[in-house]
């Protein structure tokens, strides 16, 4: 460890408190990754498995089947889904899936659907209150999201200075969470497949190039105001994601009869997985801890970036952000996870870790797609960025009440975090991205446990004025 | 509601003499005459989050111009006529709110001016009065 870079150690450091093992019966459990997940068990039971049962209302509410011609022009459910989808969808289905099937095998796969299915009841829960406890603004412009429903919906229930404490613990922890995993993670991936597809690994000179080139295009968006290169990134990453799919989809085709197998692996792998330290209980908690990290349920951002929606029931966003954890965790983590299973790539000792494992993957029967997963990878790190920029300054914002100085001081902090991210090594990044995102849902799911009352009685109002026919379909 | 024609504007000289044409039809049938515009929106589009925010605001900002900069020009051409004029504003897709805006008023007839798209832009996506004639239940007239 002499040898290691300062800024490494450092990251290092916060990495191992945050996930700080305990070892039962011989296996370490990360006490963080078992909180989200009893969380997500807990919604799912709470709100009677409303994640199944609201599933077909919120794919109508996407579709506008409930919306109100005066509500046009305003924020659609759809738009409001895309955002935060373009949020999340990016290197933790990439790289994410790989890591945990280098790490886990096939079988992590199982517990990341799993954990994606459970995680479509925390994002009901965030997004409901999100949308209920926003606050507009004189301008007419809107803030939502945990820091809100913490402060203002703990106070409704006479816990005005807990609520308080837990809204600013998680502005700060959403601040470190957006400068980690929202931005080194990213700027630190998109930057190895830059180097790998060019076939300048290794070239450092050449990673402080692009993390500065990376800065400058955040900065200009962010401190800039140029809206314009988000606005194409805004409009292309859907493109990427769509052929992305394509492509998983023709690995797979090409190779379908090894598709049953490749099933029977990932479930077996799951109960009785052969070589992994741990065992079950290890592949369990390598295919949850990268489920997580992918779609983010517990987490609080999709909180923020719903909050903008047109509605004037808070129930509706949170039906439709339960599709969230289902598109990115359960369709696009699926599939890479069936790819990367199918073509074998994870076994061939080669060593490839991350994006590369995926694109070797890839490599198997389209050799020239790698080029395109590299062009993919920058532009969903690019996109994913900007998503995370808009909620650590909303964070920032709400620490220092809207502060203009205090937000521009973030946004160039985050400028300077890009270019550390693309010349950090990946494991200390990492790490970090991965303990500072965790750590928002530490007050984030304090305050869903507080309000689960409050929640559950907002989503069966809700539920009731359907059944009784006061809300009804337009289309 | 009574019946009317509908003209759809966009501030350019065709539409201004749609408005004309759609007055001169309004007065002969003896019915009101509904000024619409529609800006164009979509609610499948993708945004940035700042975009999102700042949304609702933005509304109000193109309603307003769209009322000062389209409709009061074309409702001032109207002033010295007969009919009843019903200033309409609206978001979506041009030739689905024109058609929902017909259903709307129980209009006879939507008058339209011939839009100045270029050649490519046409061959790929069609213009707004071609798309209306598919469309639309009731006669459709464009006015060059």
């Amino acid at each position: 460890m002499e040898d290691e870079p300062f800024f490494d150690r450092i990251l290092n450091k916060i990495t191992e408190i945050v996930f700080y093992p305990v070892n039962i019966g011989g296996v370490d459990i990360l006490p963080i990754v078992v909180w989200l997940i009893v969380a997500a068990l807990f919604f799912t039971v709470y709100l009677g498995f409303l994640n199944i049962r609201g599933f077909a209302h919120a794919i109508n509410l996407v579709r506008g089947r409930y919306s109100k011609p005066e509500d046009a022009g305003e924020v659609s459910h759809f738009q409001a889904l895309a955002t935060a989808v373009s949020g999340t969808v990016g290197l933790g289905n990439i790289a994410g899936v790989a890591v945990a099937i280098t790490l886990g095998g096939p079988g992590a796969t199982f517990w990341m659907i799993l954990a994606g299915f459970l995680g479509m009841s925390t994002k009901l829960a965030e997004c409901t209150l999100g949308v209920k406890y926003r606050k507009e603004h004189p301008d007419g412009t809107v803030s939502g999201g945990p820091m809100y429903y913490l402060r203002d919906g703990l106070a409704e229930l006479g816990l005005r200075g807990l609520g308080k404490v837990l809204a600013a613990a998680f502005a700060v922890f959403c601040i470190l969470g957006s400068l980690g995993g929202g931005n080194m993670f990213q700027a630190n991936q998109a930057t190895a497949q830059i180097l790998a597809v060019t076939g300048n690994e290794g070239n450092t000179g050449l990673t402080w190039a692009i993390g500065i080139a990376f800065a400058l295009a955040v900065g200009m968006v962010i401190l800039g105001g140029i809206k314009s290169i988000a606005r194409v990134t805004e409009k292309v990453v859907p493109f990427m994601a769509a052929l992305y799919l394509l492509a998983c989809l023709v690995v797979i085709l090409a190779n379908v009869e090894k598709v049953p197998g490749a099933f029977g692996d990932i479930v077996s792998g799951a109960f009785s997985p052969e070589g992994i330290t741990g065992g079950v209980v290890g592949v369990l908690i390598v295919g949850f801890q990268r489920a997580a990290f992918s779609n983010e349920a517990g987490i609080g951002s999709a909180s923020i970036a719903h909050s903008a929606v047109k509605t004037n029931e808070p129930s509706t966003e949170g039906h439709v952000a339960l599709l969230e954890p289902f598109i990115d965790t359960i369709v696009i983590c699926t599939m890479t996870a069936l790819m990367i299973v199918i073509s074998g790539v994870w076994e061939d000792g080669e060593g490839a870790e991350g994006v590369a494992l995926t694109s070797s993957a890839f490599e198997t029967v389209v050799p020239w797609f790698p080029n395109v997963l590299a062009v993919a990878v920058i532009l969903f790190a690019f996109s994913t960025m900007i998503s995370w920029s808009y909620y650590g300054m909303k964070a920032t914002g709400y620490l220092f009440g809207d502060n203009q100085t205090a937000e521009n001081v973030y946004k160039v902090v985050f400028c300077i975090f890009t270019v550390l991210g693309s010349v950090t090594a990946l494991d200390a990044v990492l790490g970090f991205s991965d303990a500072a995102i965790f750590l928002m849902s530490v007050p984030n799911v304090i305050g869903l446990y507080i309000l689960a009352r409050v929640l559950r009685k907002e989503l069966s109002q809700y539920r009731a004025k359907i059944a009784n026919g006061e809300i009804q379909r337009v289309k | 509601m009574s019946a009317s024609v509908i003209v759809g504007i966009d501030g350019s000289e065709p539409s201004r003499r749609a408005v004309e044409f759609a007055l001169s039809l309004a007065e002969s049938q003896g019915v009101g005459l509904v000024v619409a515009h529609v800006i164009p929106w979509s609610p499948y589009s993708f945004n940035t989050p700042t975009e999102n925010e700042e949304r609702g605001e933005r509304k109000q900002q193109e309603l307003r111009a769209a009322t000062t900069q389209i409709i009061e020009p074309a409702v001032e051409v109207a002033s010295g006529h007969s009919c009843e004029v019903t200033p309409v504003v609206r978001h979506g897709d041009p030739v689905d709110t024109l058609v929902e805006l017909a259903g709307e008023f129980s209009a006879t007839a939507i008058v339209v001016g011939r839009t100045g798209d270029s050649r490519v832009k046409r061959a790929l996506f069609g213009s707004i009065p071609g798309h209306l004639v598919h469309e639309s239940t009731i006669p459709v007239t464009v006015v060059p």
